[in-house]
């Protein structure tokens, strides 16, 4: 416990573990709402998200290394990867909207695995970065420190969620969207043209990854196989925060950012990303006794 | 090039032929090697091969290897493990028992050679590998594998070693220096940190902070915070390229301030063309360079071999080449010195390697691994690496302590 004690004497180390798991938790959230949307809508849970995070963040280094400013890479990765998700939803995903749950989670596992294995093979296994060329502000004689992209990135995270959230609530679309969430059949007696609104939303969620890619690229590192974190920690703030609440999975990644960087220090390194799956079955358990009681109160 | 060898392997089938007990082909000595032509070593797996071509092309255009007063050319057999052990494993089976091969050269990294060693012993088959590191695949006593590089164990235990030297300039004895370790949860990782461990011990250091860092990790932020509260002496990273890239980026942004930092893969995560000023003044571990005074009857010494390797392959050797390229010579050596083509007698010539290459000198302990050449460390200066231990071999003064970022 010589690290808790670290943290006692020097408070100060706590406040650059916060602002590190804030930031950090913000592009967490952002991928988790995707996946939330997906898993709202279409009832599918989309293990691809980290992968489309990883292909977003390879549009902003293909863009950094053709001599583009990378933050350009956020729309681009976006655009990109809303074409992606269009193409895998008419030739892969419609065949299993329908479906049970264990079939969408192989048949996007399976996917996964052919996007890592496609961009091995093209780009090779090497790590990769985006050079946003922003800097660092510090205090406290560099004590806390604080990267810049990482600000943008908070930044940027919280005005595309604000976007998505107003075009849900106001736009045609957006309410067919939210219309075929709470029930596809009566939504297609409304007339509502269910597989275009599953193709969007689908297609959608991959733009919302891609854009994560991009600042992922810019403030941390990418390679092939850096998808699963972003998946597992996706699904976890989902299961937290439940479908279709933007706060509630905002609130839920600066939490689990925060907690997992406090566990990295107190507990080693070794031990953040089990942490973070532990945390996963605490949450499990929890929920699960929530929803006994909610349904004994309904009985 | 390829169409030249196409040409030879065409005569040479057409001598054997036209050429009743295939005469030709007993002028042949043919190595065997499964190497990672793709899949995820495919990179390197290239590196391996080259060096391996280029030692073959030289000593053939010398007229070849003279064993008991007869020339033999030498020729490789390579097939493709797609970066798989169980592959690996069993192409060696297949070079030994249908292709009739007597003697394999490694594969590249350290799990396709543990995959493929059992095979080679089984057989009784001499292999002398280049890219094979750690430390597990000479615990194990097997009698017919030699290895040309430094061992895992040994990759950043130079650091210790060049800290403690110059611990005078921060007014410290060797003892009271503190070590911050990171390193991955991998066998390889795990091995280097092995060796760093045992030399801090030593040297009586104290080890401050000794992170496992989870494969998956790109963010060590959480690590790198309780570095600057305990402010060590040496922070050393292992990782691969991922690990140094993210310590990098991370160290920079964060503004750590250490002493001293060592790490390994500098050179694959290409940091000085990614993180320009960023990478100044970190260590990084190599097996070797081509700045060393290393030389041989071959190649020359280690810049001749630079020059010759860039010039037919047009970019320059990485170390993975240039130890594959060692490998060769020392087959050719032992060949020599055996006098026959006996692979009992050829293992018992190479267990007495003695002999100095390009690439550094050269002599295996009983288990087969070289104890005869150290590991050289790095530190970019000025945008470029340059060699600052082993002392004795440097091409430069190591700057120490970093400067620290505020005064940068």
């Amino acid at each position: 416990m010589d690290n808790l004690q670290i943290l006692l004497d020097y408070p100060i180390f706590s406040a650059q573990l916060v602002i590190d798991g804030i930031l950090i938790g913000a592009v967490f959230a952002l991928a988790a709402y995707g996946m939330a949307l997906v898993w709202g809508v279409m009832n599918i849970i989309n293990v691809t998200q980290g992968e489309y995070v990883m292909l977003g963040g390879f549009v902003a280094v293909m863009l950094g290394e053709a001599g583009v400013h990378p933050l350009f890479g956020v729309p681009a990765a976006a655009a990109v990867l809303y074409v992606l998700g269009w193409l895998l939803y008419r030739s892969v995903i419609f065949r299993i909207v329908d479906r049970d749950l264990f079939i969408s989670l192989l048949a996007t596992f399976g996917i996964s695995i052919v996007l890592q294995q496609l961009m091995n093979t093209a780009f090779g296994g090497d790590v990769r970065i985006a050079d946003s060329g922003l800097g660092t502000w510090f205090w406290f004689d560099n004590q806390v420190t604080v990267s810049q992209i990482k600000v943008v990135a908070f930044l940027l995270v919280l005005v595309l969620g604000t976007c998505l959230v107003v075009f849900l609530k106001t736009s045609r679309l957006g309410q067919a969207i939210r219309a075929t969430a709470q029930n596809a059949r009566a939504a297609r007696v409304l007339g509502i043209d269910t597989d275009k609104v599953y193709a969007t939303t689908f297609a959608l969620n991959a733009a919302i990854c891609g854009a994560t890619g991009a600042l992922v690229a810019m403030a941390y590192t990418i390679h092939p196989y850096i998808g699963l974190p972003y998946t597992v920690r996706s699904f976890m703030i989902v299961i937290i925060a439940g479908l279709g609440n933007l706060p509630g999975v905002l609130a839920a990644g600066l939490g689990l950012g925060t907690a997992e960087n406090f566990a990295g220090f107190l507990l080693g390194a070794e031990y953040q990303i089990a942490f973070v799956f532990g945390l996963l079955v605490v949450v499990l358990l929890v929920r699960s006794k929530w929803l006994d009681r909610k349904r004994q109160y309904l009985k | 090039m390829l169409q030249f060898k196409r040409l030879v392997a065409a005569s040479a089938v057409v001598a054997a032929l036209a050429v009743p007990g295939m005469a030709l082909a007993d002028d042949v000595i043919t190595l065997g090697s499964a190497i990672s032509l793709t899949g995820k070593y495919s990179t390197n797996g290239e590196h391996t091969q080259k060096g391996y071509d280029l030692a073959v092309d030289i000593i053939n255009g010398r007229g070849g290897v003279d064993v008991g007063g007869k020339k033999y050319k030498l020729e490789i057999k390579y097939y493709d493990d797609e970066s798989t052990p169980a592959r690996g494993a069993e192409l060696a089976e297949r070079l030994i028992q249908q292709d009739g091969v007597k003697f394999l050269l490694g594969p590249y990294s350290s799990g396709l050679t543990k995959a493929i060693a059992p095979v080679t012993e089984k057989y009784s088959v001499p292999m002398v590998e280049a890219n094979g590191a750690s430390r597990s695949l000479f615990t194990k006593g097997y009698k017919y594998l030699f290895a040309v590089l430094s061992t895992s164990e040994q990759y950043l235990a130079s650091s210790i070693a060049l800290a403690a030297e110059k611990a005078g300039v921060l007014g410290k004895k060797p003892g009271e220096l503190t070590v911050a370790m990171a390193f991955e949860n991998d066998p390889f990782s795990q091995d280097i940190r092995a060796g760093v461990m045992e030399d801090a011990e030593k040297f009586g250091m104290r080890i401050v902070i000794d992170d496992k860092l989870p494969k998956e990790l790109n963010d060590m932020a959480p690590t790198l915070t309780k570095v600057k509260a305990v402010k060590p002496d040496i922070l050393v990273i292992s990782g691969h390229a991922k690990g140094a890239a993210t310590a990098i980026r991370q160290i920079a942004e964060m503004r750590v301030d250490v002493p001293m930092l060592a790490m390994t893969h500098c050179d694959s995560a290409k940091v000085i063309k990614k993180f320009g000023a960023q990478s100044e003044f970190t260590l990084c571990a190599s097996q070797w360079a081509p700045t060393l005074s290393y030389s041989d009857d071959y190649f020359g010494s280690a810049a001749d071999y630079a020059a010759l390797f860039k010039k037919t392959y047009d970019y320059d050797p990485p170390y993975q080449a240039a130890e594959s390229s060692a490998a060769v010579l020392t087959f050719a050596d032992a060949f020599a010195r055996a006098g026959t083509l006996d692979p009992a007698k050829v293992r018992d010539a190479l267990a007495a390697t003695d002999m100095q290459t390009f690439y550094g000198n050269i002599k295996f302990d009983e288990t087969g691994k070289n104890i005869a050449k150290p590991m050289v460390l790095y530190q970019v200066q000025n945008g470029q690496y340059v060699v600052v231990a082993p002392t004795k071999w440097a091409a430069a003064e190591v700057v120490h302590p970093r400067p620290k970022w505020a005064d940068r």
